[in-house]
């Protein structure tokens, strides 16, 4: 929670709302006039954290452009989902891309409203994650190295879920997917480096990075917000839980959001021109199998006997990530 | 419509597409019974009053009379109340309990100081109601059948009115000024009150013109032991001793006091020995700290006095300056037998405190009221067998403190009413409980209790000023926000916000809350994990 610490109203930042707060201090998810840029009536499944994300972040961002935006949006769950035609859950000018070029679509967007001399209309690109680490890669890494005046949302589900749960560049080790099956001695996804494309972009030296999870609105909120006062190119990576992937249940989404940031495992942070600016810390640090046992991804390092080799392994994974973010002395942790 | 190439349809909006047919089963807004309302004996709605408090402000009078509707001694609740509900807050489980307790005196206090009134009497009924006893149970009992219409006469056989809270519990956990103007407020409310007359017959005195009774004499009889004693060893029993100083009268109890038993009064009459002037004040009971019914707050403030505590020992004999004391041990039932281990124990006066006792001789004779154990027998509607009259508070079997004694006489008011009126009283089914599981406690900011401060021991030595002080509006608004509204909407907008399908509707006016759009919801129950207070609960859709 890098954002708008509110203490003494008894639920803090913690809560979307609260009605002991002046109506300016609430998050946007509050507020009766939100945009709700993705509106109901979408086809996501039960308790779709990519819905919920979309939502989040789009909302922020027509908050903070007072509504003059244009998003692209890559092939994947969140297209398919939303607009099967005739229909559009859409509410805002919205183009649907290749899947793997989002990105430069974009740029040619914000290269249109530079021509058009409108510099009052922003442009936001978005996908999941095979989209964005994987096939829409080239064009997105070409966008940060022009520094095109997009914001570049990624929902990172871990994973092609609509095609049928296919890993990612951006599936953890361990979990199982349709092609990495939990057989063999090493069951599962292949530990490895995984693509940390957070980690890439701020690589780029690009104005504005961010990490946020749908379990902590107002985080991803503030983040968008901030980027939308940056010009140049902008990326946000937003974990979002799937249930269908996943294999957990629908009401725990944000429940395993929280978990992925508590146990360190996504770390959340702001970087600006390549450098790590903010650090939201862990607040009560939880084990990795927490978060794990939810999820039936996970299933095989439980049962028929507990894998404690390669639960070892990803909380040494966490742990890495917790010294090496610095994601300790959070208030409140326990 | 002319349309583009290869287009055939018109755009339409997914708002068509109505997901609710996917549901098995759909999230209900509940109001859950916050543990802190279940435990209250006087059955204030604390977490409603609460959340009027947390608002600060213009919220502390709708709070104050959210308790008032319940219970019309917020101030001396704050301040003599044991509070089951902070044992029983489910905060207690996160960090520490809510100092409910202490935001209710914060309230009581504000309105004394800015001169709140009680509600109006209601219209008159023309029935008339004797009341026996101003104590808590009887002066609760009035007020509510004020509000209902009911003449009220009080009779006390006390020069003043207060019971036990004015003859029992010293100054120094109540101040009198306090007690009398919550008192004075309901008289105000057009009680009679007769001071200085007992009621020696019930059944005679209903004969009085009223139409119904309710009886609430206390217990006011200190119990007694047969200790052998030296003809010139002084004893004395703690409700007497008690009352006499509240009468002005400073009982001789030299300077070395043994105290005989181990409840709230021993503790009351060994702080109150200490300030009389006692060097030595040393309570003496037979069992041990754990088994003592005081309650810790006392058994600490005492502590904090001066007051020295013989665990496991009896007295065996009184003399002149001294006590002789044998050693008890506990059985394997725990009960305490003696050990014939004799020690002595320098004291010149022995204050007793073995327990109190009730009066009844105002119901012998009454046909159809049955006397046992002591107590008078009551139905659940707190009547006796002789229909019409009513009795609460210490004189029947119940736990015996001025909070439950409020809520006999609440719960009498409208039973008594219901039975002028010839009606059944009407039970309402308690709701579900909102246990801890329920909670998300995730929501709720880190924020430590705000204890209230205490008078320096040494300050306390030899007077009766307040030893408890309250809190400012600063540290009672902190605490008040540290409530997690248990199984009640506390309108934080989450589940607004959560909804992936925007089926979750803010009603937005004042104290409307949300709605769930059953044509959108898909029933994923992300709503009813994320609620903080457990507010929403998930049922399966009938198919």
């Amino acid at each position: 929670m890098a954002e708008q610490r509110i203490k003494g109203y008894q639920t803090g930042t913690y809560v979307v709302g609260n009605r002991l707060l002046d109506p300016e201090e609430r998050s946007v998810q509050a507020r009766m006039d939100r945009s709700n840029t993705l509106t109901s009536g979408h086809r996501a499944c039960r308790g779709c954290g990519e819905a919920l994300g979309a939502r989040y972040a789009l909302d922020a961002a027509m908050r903070a452009t007072g509504g003059r935006l244009i998003a692209a949006n890559a092939t994947g769950c969140l297209e398919v989902f939303s607009t099967p035609f005739p229909e559009s859950s859409w509410q805002l000018p919205w183009i649907h891309s290749l899947f793997g070029n989002a990105p430069a679509v974009a740029s040619g967007m914000a290269a249109a409203m530079k021509v058009k001399g409108r510099d009052d209309v922003r442009v936001i690109g978005q996908a999941g994650d095979g989209g964005t680490v994987d096939i829409g890669f080239a064009c997105l890494s070409g966008m940060f190295e022009r520094n095109d005046d997009v914001l570049f949302v990624c929902y990172d589900n871990q994973g092609y879920m609509n095609t049928g749960v296919q890993r990612s560049g951006a599936t953890p080790p361990a979990a199982r997917t349709a092609n990495t099956k939990p057989v063999g001695s090493e069951p599962g996804n292949v530990f490895g480096q995984g693509k940390n494309v957070p980690l890439i972009a701020m690589a780029h030296g690009i104005p504005y990075v961010a990490t946020a999870t749908v379990a902590e609105p107002r985080d991803l909120e503030a983040k968008v917000e901030r980027a939308m006062g940056m010009r140049g190119a902008r990326y946000i990576h937003a974990f979002v839980p799937c249930p269908l992937g996943w294999g957990s249940a629908s009401e725990d989404t944000i429940r395993l959001a929280r978990l992925a940031k508590e146990t360190g495992l996504f770390p959340v942070f702001e970087a600006e021109h390549g450098e790590i600016t903010e650090v939201s810390r862990i607040r009560r640090r939880r084990p990795v199998t927490e978060y794990l046992e939810l999820q039936k991804r996970f299933a095989h390092l439980f049962s028929p006997t507990e894998n404690r080799p390669v639960l070892d392994r990803i909380q040494a994974d966490a742990d890495r990530n917790i010294a090496r973010f610095g994601l300790l002395g959070g208030a409140g942790e326990e | 419509m002319e349309k583009p190439f290869a287009i055939t349809l018109d755009v339409g909006s997914s708002l068509a597409n109505k997901t609710g047919t996917w549901r098995t089963d759909r999230a209900v807004y509940v109001d859950r019974l916050p543990p802190c309302n279940h435990a209250c004996p006087a059955g204030e709605a604390v977490q409603a009053w609460l959340y009027e408090a947390e608002e600060g402000g213009e919220g502390y009078e709708r709070a104050w009379r959210r308790i008032v509707a319940d219970n019309p001694f917020p101030a001396i609740m704050g301040r003599v109340c044991y509070h089951p509900c902070e044992t029983a807050c489910n905060r207690g489980q996160l960090d520490e309990a809510v100092g409910i307790n202490s935001v209710e005196r914060f309230l009581g206090d504000l309105a004394i100081e800015r001169g709140w009134r009680l509600p109006e009497p209601g219209s008159d009924t023309g029935k008339r109601v004797l009341v026996v006893g101003a104590g808590p149970s009887g002066l609760a009992a009035a007020y509510f059948l004020r509000l209902l219409g009911h003449g009220v006469t009080i009779r006390e056989a006390e020069p003043a009115a207060g019971g036990m809270m004015r003859w029992g519990i010293p100054r120094y956990r109540l101040p009198r000024d306090v007690l009398d103007a919550e008192v004075n407020r309901i008289i105000d409310l057009g009680v009679e009150l007769e001071t200085g007359v007992g009621v020696t017959d019930a059944e005679a005195a209903l004969e009085d013109g009223f139409d119904a009774a309710f009886l609430a004499v206390g217990a006011q009889i200190g119990k007694r032991a047969y200790i052998p004693a030296g003809t010139a060893a002084r004893m004395l029993d703690a409700v007497t001793m008690l009352h006499g100083v509240e009468a002005g009268e400073r009982p001789l109890l030299g300077r070395r006091v043994a105290v005989y038993g181990g409840g709230d009064t021993a503790m009351d009459a060994a702080r109150t020995a200490k300030r009389l002037g006692a060097s030595d004040a040393v309570v003496v009971y037979r069992r041990t700290r754990e088994q003592m019914p005081a309650h810790e707050v006392e058994l600490e403030e005492a502590s904090e006095e001066g007051v020295r505590m013989r665990w496991l020992s009896t007295i065996k004999r009184a003399d002149e300056g001294r006590l002789t004391l044998e050693r008890m041990e506990l059985d394997e039932t725990g009960f305490p037998q003696p050990t014939g281990e004799l020690e002595e124990l320098d004291a010149d006066a022995v204050v007793l405190a073995l327990g109190q006792e009730c009066d009844l001789s105002l119901v012998e004779g009454v046909p159809g009221i049955d006397v046992e154990d002591g107590v008078v027998d009551v139905g659940s509607e707190l009547m006796t067998g002789r229909p019409g009259i009513f009795a609460g508070g210490d004189m029947v079997p119940a736990e015996r403190s001025v909070t439950v004694a409020v809520g006999h006489g609440h719960r009498a008011a409208g039973a008594i009413d219901a039975w002028l009126r010839g009606e059944e009283p009407t039970e309402v089914a308690e709701p579900e409980l909102a246990s801890f599981e329920t909670l998300n406690t995730w929501y709720y900011a880190d924020a430590d209790r705000m204890h209230r401060p205490r008078l320096d021991a040494v300050r306390r030595q030899d007077n009766f000023d307040e030893v408890v002080a309250g809190h400012d509006d600063e540290t009672a608004l902190f605490e008040a926000r540290r409530c997690m509204s248990c199984g009640n909407c506390f309108s934080c907008d989450n589940c607004f916000g959560v909804c992936p399908d925007n089926a979750v509707i803010k009603l937005g006016r004042p104290g409307e809350r949300y709605e769930i759009d059953l044509d959108f919801c898909k029933g994923c129950g992300i709503c009813v994990a994320e609620c903080p207070s457990g507010a929403i609960q998930m049922v399966p859709e009938q198919i």
